[in-house]
């Protein structure tokens, strides 16, 4: 499974509702408000129960990841 | 009559090794300050702001995070018989310009003397200084010793306060809210302490627990100056990391033996669905007496999905209780649920929306479940006016006006606002409920005010914001909220006027495509503007042709009539 086009989705999907709605893998999206805070836990549930990868939830911030490419590389390295 | 000032040293003297505050962090180990080391902490900035030059009477402005400087920083200033005001720290999504901006203007208004901050956040504050402006010293935590022991003279200026003198600024954000600084008096502080501690029956084995931000009145009231000046442990959770681990409310509640805590409503909805079952695991609720749903409006259907989830866990279906509050009263107008539940009023949708009346419903015709907020408090009077300020009888819906020994001073140096707030004596809340049984029920707000997961939201800020967006034209837009009965709030809708081709408006119809996606660059730019402007996240957006929006006959945008017809396009 592609992880970059499948987060996108579900962002766009179920956090943003609008599923048209392009996500870049570099745009921001926690420092620009894109996700807020409270949307932060959806996030680590989708990416736990489809990538089999747990994000402690002191991990959700921007100083860990903010953009999709940098989301997608902790997923990739905690799988390896 | 005593002042809080005077209040805790009395508690410093009586029971110094009593536990006054558990500070629970993320990654460090937690923190118990006892009434000693609390007074002793705040004496630290007592005299620090003693030796700044800072006199009894003039404002400080605290800018922090969770955490014992906040608590120090707090109680120091009320030491000093200073007005402590905390203003919300700069969060990762908010726009620093425009956060600089708020903090200007709150600086204008309230003419603070000091500020205190983390050194590492003084370079912002210094931005927003102005050369010659009220300001006089910028306290860094790191600048600031605990005392060993207290020095009497250091404390003589803030024992020197009387009963009437402001204790504290209590804010609402935004540039609309920041005009508004609600002025609290110690004896109306007391008072309301006197009469909530009855409505909840407060002992003295109680724990309150509360991840509630402290520059809210909620957060500043009920889940820190009650249980501190009550003598009654409270356990503090950061905001910052309850909205990211919720669970860890509920784990405070087992291992501290939690027996109080006030959520606003989008709360219940959102631990009840977001926290996975691994991380209740051990959990224990059976502690609990109340947890009190307040600060934005009540929904069954989320107490419901609280009760379902949680049960399981020991929560007793009587904890649920209810409260109307505002920090114009200090903190709470009625109490529910707490010696018996909270009271459902089942009325008739019929004459509810048509006659504005709440009559009961008879046989099966369609029901609204209003959930009462509980008689007022001891020494509050509530009633209800219509829209030319004459009494109305029970079950009649409009504005509810209240009377109380706990209001405020005024709104700090704005005679004008506070005047305009009051209607012969009584103070006009401007939301809109009614009252039957001697029950206070809320359903709806008069005043154009969003309410956003208990936040102040105040329209005029995000239409600012977003009528500065190229495109948009200026004072073409209006911003109201839409109930969300997953999310249990409100959602924050934008709808614009911007300028169309002939062209685009055939495409848009051709292809029935909605504007926003034939102006993406917009609606972005506007969502964008908002959300880092303001303390929302924006999520819908919606771009009209000039003339969609209705206005009212003195050419002011009619929020509720463009509220109706965006819900009605929908």
């Amino acid at each position: 499974m592609d992880i970059i086009p499948t987060l996108a989705n579900q962002i766009a999907t179920t956090i943003l509702k609008q599923p048209k709605r392009i996500i870049r893998p570099d745009d921001k999206l926690l420092s620009s408000g894109l996700i807020d805070s409270f949307s932060l836990v959806d996030l680590s549930i989708f990416v736990e129960d489809t990538f089999g990868v747990r994000l402690e939830d002191t991990e959700l911030n921007a100083e860990t990841f903010d953009t999709l490419n940098e989301l997608a590389n902790l997923i990739q390295q905690r799988q390896a | 009559m005593p002042t809080l000032a005077y209040r805790l040293l009395q508690y410093y003297q009586d029971d110094p090794e009593r536990l006054a505050i558990r500070l629970l962090y993320n990654r460090q180990p937690e923190q118990t300050l006892t009434y000693r080391q609390l007074v002793l902490g705040a004496a630290g900035y007592t005299r620090t702001l003693a030796e700044a030059g800072i006199r009894p009477g003039e404002v400080v402005i605290l800018i922090l995070q969770h955490g014992d400087a906040l608590a120090y920083s707090f109680f120091g200033s009320i030491l000093h018989g200073a007005i402590p005001s905390i203003m919300p720290f700069l969060t990762e999504k908010l726009s620093p310009d425009q956060y600089r901006r708020s903090l200007a203007a709150l600086f204008e208004i309230t003419a603070p003397a000091a500020v205190v901050t983390y050194p590492e956040f003084l370079a912002e504050v210094q931005q927003a200084i102005q050369p010659g402006g009220s300001v006089r010293a910028v306290i860094q935590t790191s600048q600031v010793v605990n005392e060993t022991e207290l020095d009497a003279d250091l404390l003589a200026n803030g024992l020197s306060r009387t009963e009437n003198d402001i204790v504290l600024l209590q804010h609402s954000s935004g540039t609309t809210g920041l005009q508004k600084g609600v002025a609290l008096a110690h004896q109306a502080v007391f008072n309301q302490l006197e009469s909530y501690t009855e409505a909840l029956a407060l002992k003295a084995d109680d724990v309150i627990v509360s991840w509630l931000p402290l520059y809210h009145d909620m957060g500043l009231i009920a889940g820190f100056i009650l249980p501190i000046l009550s003598k009654v442990p409270l356990v503090l959770i950061s905001p910052f990391d309850w909205v990211r681990a919720p669970y860890k409310l509920f784990h405070a509640i087992t291992q501290y033996k939690g027996t109080i805590a006030w959520l606003p409503n989008f709360a219940y909805n959102f631990c009840a669905q977001k926290i996975r079952e691994r991380d209740l695991e051990g959990v224990d609720l059976s502690s609990w007496r109340a947890v009190i749903n307040c600060s934005e409006p009540m929904y069954l259907h989320s107490h419901q999905l609280f009760l379902e989830r949680f049960q399981p866990y020991g929560f007793h279906p009587e904890a649920l209780a209810t409260c109307y509050a505002m920090a114009e009263n200090v903190f709470a107008v009625t109490q529910g649920g707490v010696d018996s539940p909270v009271v459902i009023d089942r009325v008739s949708q019929r004459s509810f929306l048509t006659e504005r009346i709440a009559r009961p419903i008879q046989g099966d015709e369609p029901a609204i479940n209003m959930v009462s907020a509980g008689p007022p408090i001891k020494n509050v009077r509530v009633k209800v006016l219509d829209e030319h300020h004459h009494d109305l009888p029970d079950r009649h819906i409009g504005e509810l006006a209240l009377q109380s020994n706990c209001m405020l001073t005024g709104y700090y140096e704005r005679p004008d606002l506070t005047a305009k707030a009051f209607h012969n004596g009584w103070y006009l809340t401007g939301d809109l409920g009614y009252i039957a049984d001697g029950q206070v029920y809320v359903s709806g707000r008069k005043k154009d005010l969003i309410i956003v997961g208990g936040k102040n939201i105040y329209p005029q800020d995000l239409e600012g914001l977003a009528g500065e967006v190229p495109g948009v034209h200026p004072g073409r837009v209006v911003a109201f909220g839409v109930p969300n009965d997953d999310l249990g709030t409100e959602d924050v809708v934008i709808v614009a006027e911007i300028d169309v081709s002939k062209d685009e408006l055939q495409r848009a119809e051709r292809e029935s495509l909605p504007l926003e996606e034939i102006h993406p660059s917009i609606a972005d730019e506007i969502r964008q503007r908002v959300t880092r402007g303001s303390d929302i996240a924006l999520r819908y957006v919606k771009l009209v042709d000039r003339g969609w929006l209705l206005k009212t006959s003195s050419g002011k945008t009619a929020r509720s009539a463009n509220r109706d017809k965006y819900l009605a396009e929908q």
